[in-house]
């Protein structure tokens, strides 16, 4: 097991890594079928030290925010690294917000220097929200044309510094990273994660899947969330092992890096994965039948034989046509950013492709559980890993309740929102909002939530009180965004669904054309935000003295209708 | 050189073979994650096809928060 003990920050653990590996490959970045880079540990440094220099020389010092905003690629992990070397405080937002989004969260982290793409700058420089976030000082930029304007930003490539950098300690319990799990809508959640979360987690989640020089993980996953950069940058990098990224995620080149790069693990959503079922079982359909009839032999005898535990080697013989095209490395395939259906777990594992589910949420620094494989339990997301403590609050008869957490991968609270942390973590523990059942196994099972959002197959959290503003001039007397199973409770992960409740004005009917206008709102957000459907409220919505809408009661009124006829499809 | 309508036609030509839709039944303005019913893989997969009609490559951040054809059209106009 991975021993961390010794280091109080990311950075002191990454800089003795960089010396440990140095003439390992620790990165290969292609673009399409051309490899643009491929650097040793000893290069990454020799990349990020002139640029950590040179924050030092625009004072740049601990504890003050930088923020990366840019797709997978090598400048991500380098700008990181320097970030971590001065003592900074890393805010990985999503490149795939809108712009005004992102100044938002920019201005709520106080994030001081921005790193980001071109064309990502682009539409952040003319973006509206851009006068608002005074704090962001410097913006370097990637990539940019010889003649770009960089509308007040500098060239990355240029920000460097002569000199060797000075390295700036920081303690376990100093914060590492602000990561937003939600709220571009009012309340943003900034998680505040320290050194200490993810020292934890790197220990933690290599007992169960170890990364050695050789090793080579394929990063698709954003290097914002939590999962790609626990396992696409931090866990690899602090074992000597190499990051794939590529910078088209079209399905024809991610195939075709498995088998040209040897990949051995490789994270996915569920999306992703189902969708690679889908090509897969196409592809024996086609199969004629005598041939058909040896490949389910094959796989039934495979089924068999690793029944109590994954058998790789074996596997590999059995059905070499499966996993040949995989690179013949993989060990795992890593799912996670929201649930994934238990018959697609069960269709890899049959085919001896061993996927590794689990739980988590940033609060709790990545993974509460994951399937260990011994044996495979597809209906489960598995036990805790190594040093979480999980506990089931206010279960019913049949054992369902609140999952609770407590470990020191957990956030030590949400940025400049002490009564949202407080709601979050209590005495330690923190509540995740989600229901679920501990097995005698120790196993967990997921049945709902218990919280107002939704999770998509894309792994987006979509929380309803960020996107309601596209509703807000509605011609209706009041609208209100749900997740359906918060009013109507669900024992299911899948198939979740965002409806508007809304109140007529007097004598007002729900006629098509207001249905047009909803449908048309709808569809100004992006496809994984839009609401499915619309249910008709009579009555005034209860209001706080400041005439906020209670949601829980709200809810508690909605759920007396009945939801096969009060649910009126867009 | 095409004119931007051209480009727009011959997307919504080529979509609409490709995810098997009646000819002439998606228009400009559509949002192809509705109209087709598709998800952003298959959005990506389209993209592959159209790269290989007009014999450009679009990096996927130039498509990133685009979901009507006419968008989608300029873009790769740009890039003609």
């Amino acid at each position: 097991m991975l021993d961390l003990s010794k280091y109080q920050s990311i950075g002191a653990a990454l800089k003795d890594a960089l010396q440990a590996f140095s003439n390992e490959v620790c990165l290969i970045e292609a673009d399409r079928e051309r490899e643009k880079e491929r650097l040793t540990y000893q290069e990454f440094k020799e990349r990020a030290h002139p640029f950590a220099t040179a924050l030092q020389e625009a004072a740049f010092v601990a504890g003050d925010r930088a923020s990366i905003i840019m797709t997978n690629q090598s400048k991500w992990l380098i700008s990181a690294y320097a970030i971590f070397y001065t003592g900074g405080v890393l805010v990985p937002l999503d490149y795939k917000l809108t712009p005004n989004e992102q100044w938002q969260l920019l201005k709520h982290s106080g994030a001081k220097v921005l790193v980001t793409e071109y064309p990502i700058w682009r539409q952040l420089s003319v973006a509206y929200g851009r006068s608002a976030a005074t704090n962001v000082r410097a913006v370097l930029v990637t990539e940019a044309p010889a003649n770009a304007d960089l509308a007040g930003a500098q060239r990355w490539e240029e920000f460097r510094g002569s000199s060797e950098p000075t390295f700036v300690p920081r303690t376990r319990k100093d914060v590492a990273c602000i990561v937003y799990s939600s709220g571009t809508g009012g309340r943003p959640k900034g998680c505040m994660m320290t050194h200490e979360n993810y020292l934890e987690q790197c220990v933690a989640l290599t007992s169960l899947y170890p990364f050695s020089p050789g090793v080579r993980y394929l990063s698709i996953l954003p290097t914002n969330h939590a999962i790609d950069f626990m396992v696409g940058f931090f866990g690899p990098f602090i074992c000597g092992a190499a990051v794939v990224h590529l910078r088209t995620l079209r399905p024809e080149y991610l195939r075709e890096a498995f088998s040209k790069y040897k990949i051995t693990y490789v994270s996915l959503v569920p999306l992703v994965l189902k969708n690679l079922q889908k090509g897969l079982q196409a592809r024996f359909d086609e199969l004629p039948p005598g041939k058909r009839r040896i490949f389910n032999a094959l796989v039934a005898a495979n089924k068999a034989l690793t029944k109590s535990h994954p058998r790789l080697g074996l596997s590999r013989r059995l059905l070499k046509q499966v996993h040949d095209p995989f690179g013949g490395e993989l060990r795992t395939i890593i799912v996670g950013g929201a649930f994934t259906e238990p018959q697609t777990l069960q269709f890899f594992y049959d085919l001896g492709i061993p996927v590794a589910n689990g739980y988590g949420l940033t609060e709790a620094g990545t993974a509460i559980t994951v399937n260990d494989l011994k044996p495979f339990r597809a209906d489960t997301v598995g036990k805790p890993l190594p040093g979480m403590e999980v506990r089931i609050v206010n279960a019913g008869a049949d054992g369902i309740g609140e999952v609770s957490v407590r470990s020191k991968t957990i956030m030590s609270g949400y940025l400049n929102e002490p009564e949202l942390t407080a709601a979050a973590i209590v005495d330690g523990w923190l509540m995740t909002g989600d229901l679920g059942r501990m097995e005698s196994t120790g196993h967990l099972q997921l049945f709902g939530r218990k919280k107002n959002m939704i999770v998509t197959e894309e792994g987006k959290n979509i929380y309803p009180e960020d996107i309601e503003a596209v509703f807000d001039s509605l011609p209706v007397k009041e609208s209100c965004i749900f997740a359906a199973n918060y009013i109507w409770p669900q024992r299911s992960m899948v198939g979740e669904q965002l409806l508007l409740a809304i109140h007529l004005e007097p004598g007002q009917t729900y006629s098509d054309e207001l249905r047009r206008d909803i449908s048309a709102r709808s569809n100004k957000l992006l496809n994984y935000q839009r609401i499915h459907g619309v249910v008709l409220f009579d009555r005034d919505f209860p209001r706080t003295a400041s005439l906020k809408i209670k949601r829980s009661l709200l809810a508690e009124e909605l759920a007396k209708l009945d939801r096969a006829s009060a649910f009126l499809p867009l | 050189m095409r004119t931007l309508e051209q480009t727009t036609q011959e997307v919504l030509d080529l979509a609409s073979k490709h995810f098997n839709v009646p000819a002439g039944s998606l228009a400009p303005e559509d949002d192809f994650f509705k109209k087709l019913g598709i998800d952003s893989l298959q959005t990506l997969e389209m993209l592959s096809r159209l790269e290989n009609h007009f014999g450009i490559e679009l990096p996927d951040y130039e498509v990133q928060g685009v979901s009507d054809f006419r968008t989608l059209a300029s873009r790769i106009q740009s890039r003609l």
